[in-house]
């Protein structure tokens, strides 16, 4: 036996804050669906057993504060389940609450912190209050048991008897002992016909039946010998056999057991057929030992896999990937004619590796439902506390995305949900005035459209007030006055780092964060958001993301004997400049015209220090990148290779952070090449062309 | 080969703790995570004894009792119900549809032992 003291319940709490995570997001969608009233009484069952369970995997971590309200909580929903309180709106929102301050609970356990005591305290009065009959104060959670009983030994017997054909000439009647059997305790009797005769070959004086009593009893082997003393053995055959082993009844502290109750006539053991002499065991309790000593497994609909695990074949496969492509190009030599087999079987594994590789990404791949489904409480939570009127439509919930592109993904949309009832939606009267419906609407869409996740948040609202964007952006000195800017220019404005209105620092929009700590966040995955703003019919924020973390499309460019991996979401297009476009200009720095419009030329080998590479822009190449913010920037770089998939490996964790560099892959041929971070190169080419004209003036200057 | 455990609870947490505890006691431990998932196991299957809780998803502990107990080679098997309060009605019913006994969550790994080999020894 185990003691307390090797027993480390932490090893399972990881499994329980993560059950609990689960639990409580579906407890919250199962109130949103009572709430609206779409729900049903398995709803009611649903959110029972949700809190159910934390509570009773609460209490085994001993986290009393957390099970005291889940029991009160969990109580409410019994009589809500029961009937005995009706759901009302009210009490829906109660339920809500619940949910959340449940959830407090829950993270305060995770986290290690205790909450103050009287945290929830009025939602549990609350709660409370549902309870019909009940007093306000809950029930102490802890186990009450009952008293111990007085330790009874209730055993289950199986007795047969099976009278010699001349037993009765003995004086003793069957029915006498059976009587007295039954007079130890409760009993089933099945009757043996097997042996009775034709009515013709009866002998009256003769017994032909036998019986197999079942005999709950707390009396002994003793009690029930002593029925049968007169006839066991020479008039009767009688085997009493103890079912099972003696159970006591008893309440112990926690636990306890039954006595048992007489089995069900149907369970009894069917007398068998054959002469009753005493051997046969009849009941199915026989049966235990005999099986095969099965295979111990789960049988679950689902399994629980560890992340790191997950994590690691990721990893392996993207090895793998790697050596494909390797192998790749060392047999890239060999043509099909010389080398039918090689040149097949490598077709055949490049098949089968991007294969694998998508079968292992779609294991971290997860429906955004999860993300989508804290938005409905959102908006109803949001619009009654600003007066407005809204409703949400969701549309493809079932659209799945990496696990840790949801989970980076939860705040930014929250705010972008806060953000369009805060400042797109209007209130009713002037909805109304504008001839809108009273009541706005805001759309969460997603799906998946050439290899990414596009996530979007709209609203038929007032759309951005450009106006005051610009004259905001010009007060916090982010444009200068005067500057002629386009729509579009003017609306990315509210992502722009210190731009943040007044209101969007109220309590509805959050905690403080602008619109730019959305975007970063949302760049940190790999993701890009724009809006797109319509005056008066209302605004949309577009989230492009990867649907995966791990790897990527680039295109691989040369500069001098260095290769780089752009991502190709970034790329806009490729050209080999005229001397007409490559242009200097002054304060600047150098540009290349495109149809027009200036785009500024960053020289990746000055940016990096790189020898050897072509510095002349019209004998290089230029590619043409849009950065998250919609800008546009050219790279000179020597040639374009192609364009791969590529494994990302990080370089914070493998190196350190390089600025201009997201992260890093490996090659067919083993090289390590870097990822361009474009956002990165073009704040450093600004930087770099200053400094270089700074260092110009100084030398005029000097001279 | 040790005994054979099998242990019903729609609770991953629950399962482990059974099982972790159970595993180290030398037992074999087969889980389900509710009364559907526990009774396509329990045919071919060397049980000994079944700890299931109550309040499950798609069939709930006390009809899987009762199921357990219409199968002829169950109909002796222990079987003990996992209550998450001292509950009378849960226990009554759970009585009533055969359980063997009954273990209030939490427990200890120690009580949880002292059951198993109570009703299994």
């Amino acid at each position: 036996m185990s003691d307390d003291q090797s027993y480390d319940l932490s090893r399972f709490k990881a499994t329980y804050f993560e059950e609990c995570a689960e639990l409580l997001a579906t407890a919250e969608e199962t109130i949103a669906r009572l709430q609206d009233g779409t729900g049903s009484a398995d709803d009611l069952n649903a959110l029972f057993r949700c809190v159910h369970s934390i509570k009773g995997g609460g209490g085994a971590f001993a986290f009393d504060d957390l099970v005291h309200f889940a029991h009160v909580f969990e109580t409410s929903m019994d009589a809500l389940r029961s009937g005995r309180a009706e759901l009302t709106p009210h009490v829906a929102d109660i339920l809500v609450r619940g949910n959340d301050t449940l959830g407090d609970f829950v993270r305060a356990a995770q986290d290690g912190v205790t909450l103050p005591a009287d945290h929830g305290s009025e939602v549990k009065a609350h709660l409370a209050a549902i309870i019909s009959g009940e007093p306000a104060a809950p029930k102490a959670a802890a186990p009450v048991s009952a008293p111990p009983a007085a330790a009874a030994g209730f055993t289950t017997w199986t007795i047969r008897l099976a009278p010699a054909p001349g037993m009765l000439r003995t004086g003793n009647d069957p029915l006498l002992m059976i009587r007295e059997l039954s007079g130890l305790g409760e009993m089933k009797v099945a009757a043996d016909l097997s042996r009775l005769p034709a009515l013709a070959e009866m002998d009256a004086l003769n017994a032909y039946l036998a019986w197999t009593f079942t005999l709950v009893t707390d009396k002994g082997r003793n009690s029930i010998e002593e029925v049968f003393e007169f006839v066991a053995g020479d008039s009767a055959d009688v085997t009493i056999e103890q079912i099972g082993k003696t159970v006591e009844a008893e309440d112990g502290d926690g636990w306890g057991l039954f006595a048992p109750l007489p089995p069900a006539p149907e369970t009894a053991p069917a007398p068998p057929a054959a002469a009753p002499v005493a051997a046969a065991q009849p009941h199915p309790a026989a049966a235990k030992g005999g099986g095969d000593a099965g295979a111990a497994g789960i049988h679950t609909s689902s399994i629980r896999v560890d992340l790191d695990r997950v994590d690691r074949l990721v990893n392996m496969v993207g090895e793998l990937v790697i050596t494909q492509a390797m192998l790749g190009q060392q047999a890239s030599g060999f043509s099909i004619e010389s080398h039918p087999e090689l040149v097949q079987g490598l077709q055949e594994l490049s098949h089968h590796t991007r294969e694998l590789q998508e079968s292992v990404m779609a294991i971290r791949a997860q429906p955004v439902k999860a993300l989508f489904s804290r938005a409905p409480r959102l908006v109803r939570d949001l619009s009654a506390k600003l007066g407005k009127q809204a409703k949400l439509v969701m549309s493809g919930e079932t659209t799945e995305v990496d696990k840790t592109v949801i989970e980076q993904l939860s705040d930014p949309l929250t705010h972008l949900i806060r953000n369009s009832l805060d400042h797109g939606i209007e209130m009713p009267e002037e909805r109304i005035a504008n001839g809108k419906p009273a009541e706005g609407t805001i759309h969460l869409a997603a799906e998946h459209r050439s290899g990414r996740v596009i996530i979007q948040v709209s609203d038929d609202g007032k759309g951005i007030d450009r106006k005051r964007v610009l004259e905001k952006a010009v007060e916090k000195g982010l444009v200068e006055r005067g500057a002629q800017l386009t729509d579009e220019q003017i609306d990315q404005m509210i992502f722009a780092p210190g731009f943040s209105t007044a209101a969007q620092v109220s309590d509805v929009s959050g905690r403080g964060v602008g619109m730019d700590v959305v975007r970063r966040n949302i760049q940190d995955v790999g993701g890009r958001v724009v809006v797109q703003s319509t005056p008066g019919q209302g605004s949309r924020f577009i989230l492009s993301l990867p649907l995966t973390l791990a790897v990527m499309d680039g295109m691989l460019v040369a500069v001098g004997n260095q290769r780089y991996v752009l991502p190709l979401t970034n790329i806009v297009e490729s050209l080999r400049p005229t001397p007409q476009q490559a242009r200097t200009l002054v304060n600047v720095g150098d540009v290349l015209t495109l149809r027009g419009d200036y785009i500024r030329l960053i020289r990746l080998y000055d940016l990096f220090g790189i020898r050897n590479a072509i510095t002349e822009t019209t004998r290089g190449l230029v590619v043409v990148v849009e950065t998250e913010g919609g800008d546009r920037i050219g790279l000179l770089v020597d040639e374009l290779l192609g364009q791969q998939q590529v494994v990302i490996k990080s370089l914070d964790s493998n190196y350190r952070p390089v600025e201009g560099i997201s992260a890093a892959t490996i090659l067919g041929d083993g090289r390590v090449a870097l990822i361009l971070d474009v956002g990165a190169l073009r704040i450093m080419g600004e930087r770099l062309n200053r400094a270089q004209g700074e260092a110009a003036i100084g030398a005029q200057a000097a001279e | 080969m040790g005994k054979c455990v099998l242990a019903v609870d729609d609770s991953k947490t629950m399962r482990d703790m059974v099982s972790f505890t159970l595993r180290g006691a030398g037992y074999t431990v087969v889980e389900a995570d509710n009364g559907v998932n526990a009774l396509k196991v329990l045919p071919g299957q060397k049980v000994d004894v079944i700890i299931t809780d109550v309040n499950m998803p798609e069939m709930d502990g006390i009809t899987l009792v009762r199921k357990i107990r219409a199968m002829p080679q169950h109909a002796g098997t222990p079987v003990l119900i996992l209550t998450t309060e001292s509950d009378q009605s849960k226990k009554d019913e759970g009585r009533s549809a055969g359980a063997t006994g009954w273990i209030v969550k939490p427990f200890s790994p120690d009580k949880l032992l002292q059951i198993v080999a109570k009703v299994c020894p």
